[in-house]
């Protein structure tokens, strides 16, 4: 049997480490019997009699370090010594909680099978973190916004070229392997698999088919751009590969807000050929047509009760309406006013009302035509409250309540104000008891509008599950209590809205909605990198740099994490951040 | 010019030399470019007019050591004069202590890099108190130096000629598992140092005087393996530098003026600025007003991964600073953020045998604005009065800054 030896000048390994390295070299196929020692003659002896003698002994001396091997062929023993390298740096443990690496590089080194990033660095620093992140072989959750579109084009091409995936810019929610990224509610765990453009679409859907008895595979955002031509849905194709080649997952569901048409036919050729059920919800975009194996969805809603369907669960019938008689309105009282924390919501919101009322006005609108000019309400008028004329400086509304609150009072002042529609949005990192903050203003409102003689009725929904860290039964009463009208869905929300206010206005005309058709042709899904069905198969392990709330968040959820300390790369410095990139560094 | 395939190149270099001390001589003989009416000093170039106290005595007294000047005003003017020339030791292979200063007639450390043939030299350890390294230049100060220079140094090198050398990559590699961090401690490597040569000495048919003397300068001396340690570290670094493109700090120094570094892929070049003060604990009787700006070649040790980024291996050093195990342990994680490799030679127990950081890169100060840490002796600002504390240091970020700049300028002009 032949044995192979090999000698290191000059490399002293403490013993225990050179047993534990003489251990995996033991292990290794084909050997027999394997010696990991420093040169001294004692040890040199030991070799000798446990039949581990070779010529390279013979130049060994007690500074050099040992390894011999004798194993069932010449090329098992050369494998094995090849790995000494490796054995005698394999390390059972982390580096411990004290010290907080200062990138994601060491970052990954205290946390082995590290395999995703979060990433909310501020935006003009996000996509240099996150291309780090894709360099060390993880997986993206780039939450940040204000990352250049160019960049996220280079980006996505680098996570294509690894076989990783980029969620976002400016993605706020995901739900991979049963751990919730971001803003994300707890759900049961089925065959529902969902690729969102959209946050508050993904959270509602997932939402809805758990409270209808279904449950999410994984949920993967992909960042609002994602669609757009420059972008040319590089996530969606790789989230929709990665869903098809899932065994979790029985039913896709894509959500998004319009996508370009070029783009949103090249996502339903792929869609075709997806092998599952594919459930479509391009918010306010019509179907020309429908296709064996396509569903399409008109509201999040839809695609919530076709999914459910899909997976095997019955949603029931659509809940009967929820029953609410108008009050008696005073003189000129006609318009609803939206005031929405969650923008997909928002939009969905519109598209219901668009139907029954007409025109509805919005900072973020479905067609151009509807574009509130600046961010004063007129007639029917639907904000959502976190977009950039309402966020600039200050927390996302889902977490301060507070620009809400006095855009309620305000609104509740305006007499020709009869219906306020809103959105609660429950989960890991949203505010803590968002129910109680918005009953509040309600009832502040209330207050302001009687006392200048008129009713106001608030319609409800909540985006969320019992699961959630605010559970949803209790944050729903917390809403009846004091006054509000809860829908069980936010589409039903707004139909519920729109009918106390139909035929309190003539409709006004709305502006068409543009249209998107399932081509003839399909495309092949391209494959799914193992790295990816790797991620799908979990355990999840994060790295997170940025927002402190998103780790502890993964703590909760059970779920490894190590905290970058980030900061500002180079101070900041623009002249030397221009001479690192130059030096890829 | 691609910086990451050159510093790949350096990497290779630094993990594949092979440090042995292979005997001792005499400067003149061994130093390249040494000549009688040179100093070689601790740092970067400095001239007389910007030496530091300590700086100052030091070359007094090798003036006087080597006859060049009768007494301390001779010896004040002579090196005013420009008679006698100042250079690095770094200009020559060459690495020393605090001052540094090594003349024409003393004796050197010869360590040869194995892999690659090239060698490197530092001059003997005169232990604690009130030595030359730290400016002192009084009668006694210099009866020893003599003795160790005349007596001990001859006698090592006879030792180690029959031992045929010392392996200073395993000898290193032991320290850190012994506790020690290779700059400010080095009782482990001492005590291995003082047990290797022994028995050698032993057969060197020495007078039962000398013998006596050479053992008890080993055993009374914690720091005694020291200077072999940064000329091995020099000697490792040499062969990795002058790689062209690479970002990879191949020297860190300070003369008590000033701080400076060199990178492999800048040549010759200096990037300097003033050297801070040390932070640390002093000796009884004396106070951080006392301290010397941070002096002395020793760096050459963390710029080869050892010192205080391996300070994980060597919980003791922390208390110079007040500071926990738990901190020690920071110390080395953090020198991983700015270093481009780990050296499984140099294993550190406490990081479950995690190589030591190894290989400073400027773009990696830059972008993180870690600045190496850097473990030393705190020298007293006047000359001769020695050592009076020990502690921690930062170099400033500034010549890593412009040493990117330069490497920016190379890269295309």
């Amino acid at each position: 049997m032949p044995v192979v030896g090999r000698v290191h000048k000059g490399r002293y390994h403490d013993s225990v480490a050179l047993m534990q390295a003489q251990q995996i070299l033991r292990q290794m196929p084909g050997v027999e019997e394997a010696g990991v020692v420093m040169g001294t003659p004692a040890n040199l002896a030991l070799l000798r009699d446990a039949g581990l003698d070779a010529p390279e002994l013979a130049e060994a001396g007690p500074d050099d370090l040992v390894a011999v091997v004798r194993a069932a062929t010449e090329a098992d023993a050369l494998r094995a010594l090849e790995r000494l390298e490796e054995a005698l740096s394999t390390r059972s443990r982390g580096e411990g909680p004290a010290y907080r690496p200062r990138s994601v590089r060491t970052a990954v080194r205290a946390l082995p099978g590290a395999n995703v990033a979060l990433v909310s660095a501020p935006g003009r620093f996000a996509a240099a973190v996150a291309e780090e992140a894709l360099r060390e072989g993880l997986h993206v959750f780039l939450f940040s916004d204000n990352v250049p579109v160019e960049e996220e084009v280079r980006l996505k091409q680098l996570a294509q070229q690894r076989g990783l995936l980029v969620m976002g810019p400016d993605c706020g929610t995901a739900m991979v392997a049963g751990v919730g990224l971001g803003f994300a509610n707890r759900v049961r765990r089925g065959g529902v698999g969902i690729v969102a453009a959209s946050g508050t679409g993904l959270q509602e859907v997932a939402c809805l088919v758990h409270r209808w008895g279904a449950g999410v595979s994984h949920a993967l955002g992909t960042g609002g751009r994602d669609l757009s031509d420059a972008v040319g849905g590089a996530s969606f194709t790789a989230a929709l590969a990665a869903l098809s080649a899932d065994p979790d997952t029985r039913v896709v569901v894509v959500v998004s807000k319009p996508p370009s048409p070029r783009v949103a036919e090249r996502i339903l050729a792929l869609a075709r050929r997806c092998g599952k059920p594919v459930v479509v919800n391009f918010l306010g975009a019509r179907a020309a047509r429908s296709r064996e194996g396509i569903y399409f969805a008109s509201t999040l809603e839809e695609a919530a009760r076709l999914a459910t369907t899909l997976a095997g669960a019955r949603p029931g019938e659509p809940a009967a309406e929820e029953i609410c008689a108008p009050p008696r309105w005073a003189v000129g009282q006609r318009w609803v006013r939206g005031l929405f924390v969650g923008g997909t919501l928002c939009a969905e919101a519109q598209l219901v009302l668009r139907q029954r009322l007409g025109r509805v006005w919005s900072n973020a609108p479905l067609t151009p035509d509807a574009k509130l000019a600046g961010v004063t309400s007129r007639e029917h008028t639907v904000l959502d409250l976190g977009s950039d004329e309402f966020t600039v400086g200050r927390l996302h509304p889902m977490l301060d309540p507070s620009p809400r609150r006095h855009r309620l009072i305000h609104e509740a002042r305006d007499a020709e104000v009869a219906v306020v529609l809103a959105d609660v949005v429950l989960g890991y990192g949203a505010h803590p008891d968002p129910a109680a903050e918005l009953a509040g203003a309600w009832e502040e409102a209330v207050d302001v509008a009687r006392a200048a003689g008129r009713e106001l009725v608030c319609v409800a929904s909540v985006c969320g599950t019992e699961l959630d860290p605010q559970p949803y039964a209790q944050q729903v009463e917390r809403l009846r209590q004091a006054g509000i009208v809860v829908a069980s869905t936010n589409a039903a929300a707004a139909r519920l809205a729109a009918g106390l206010c139909a035929g309190a206005a003539p409709p006004q005309e709305a502006g068409p909605l543009p249209s998107v058709d399932v081509p003839d042709a399909e495309e092949p899904l391209p494959a799914t990198s193992d790295a990816l069905r790797s991620l799908l198969r979990g355990p999840v392990r994060a790295v997170n740099v940025g927002l402190e709330t998103f780790a502890q968040s993964l703590v909760a959820q059970g779920v490894p994490v190590v905290s970058v300390d980030w900061r500002p790369p180079a101070e900041g410095d623009a002249g030397l951040l221009a001479l690192l990139s130059r030096l890829g560094g | 010019m691609d910086v990451d395939a050159a510093n790949e190149v350096v990497v290779r270099r630094i993990l594949e030399s092979h440090p042995v001390l292979v005997g001792v001589g005499r400067a003149l003989d061994v130093v390249p470019g040494m000549r009688k009416d040179l100093i070689l000093h601790a740092g970067p170039p400095v001239t007389w007019d910007r030496m530091c106290g300590p700086l100052r005595g030091a070359v007094i007294g090798a003036l006087l050591y080597e006859g060049l000047a009768r007494d301390e005003r001779e010896a004040g003017e002579l090196a005013a004069s420009g008679a006698v020339r100042f250079e690095p030791c770094h200009h020559h292979a060459a690495v020393g202590p605090m001052a540094g200063v090594t003349t024409a007639s003393m004796p050197v450390y010869i360590v040869e890099n194995r892999t690659f043939g090239n060698r490197a030299y530092s001059n003997f350890n005169e232990g604690y108190g009130r030595v030359l390294r730290y400016g002192a230049y009084a009668p006694e100060v210099l009866d020893r130096l003599r003795w160790i220079n005349d007596t001990v140094a001859p006698a090592i090198g006879e030792a180690l000629q029959r031992m045929g050398g010392l392996d200073m990559k395993a000898t290193i590699g032991r320290q850190l598992t012994m506790g020690d961090e290779g700059h400010n401690r080095n009782v482990a490597g001492s005590s291995l140092f003082a047990r290797q040569l022994a028995p050698a000495l032993a057969d060197c048919d020495l007078p039962r005087e000398v013998l006596s003397g050479v053992l008890r300068y080993l055993a009374d001396n914690d720091l005694a393996i020291l200077n072999p340690v940064m000329a091995a570290c020099k000697a490792t670094m040499d062969a990795a530098h002058g790689v062209s493109g690479s970002s990879v700090v191949t020297c860190m120094a300070r003369n008590g003026t000033e701080f400076g570094i060199r990178v492999s892929g800048l040549g010759d070049r200096w990037f300097v600025a003033p050297a801070p003060v040390p932070k640390g604990l002093y000796f009884p009787g004396f106070r951080d007003e006392d301290a010397n700006p941070d002096i002395g070649d020793s760096t050459i040790t963390e710029t080869a991964g050892i010192g205080a980024f391996a300070m994980a291996a060597s919980p003791a050093i922390v208390r110079f600073v007040g500071g926990t195990p738990q901190e020690a342990l920071t110390a080395t994680l953090e020198m991983y953020e700015i270093t481009v490799a780990e050296n499984p030679a140099f294993a550190i127990p406490q990081l479950d045998f995690r190589g030591a950081p190894t290989g400073i890169d400027v773009r990696k100060v830059v972008r993180t604005g870690i600045t190496p840490r850097v473990n030393t002796g705190i020298a007293h600002r006047e000359p001769g009065v020695g050592q009076i504390g020990a502690g921690l240091v930062r170099p400033p970020i500034r010549p890593f800054q412009e040493a990117l700049r330069a490497l920016a300028e190379l890269v295309s002009p």
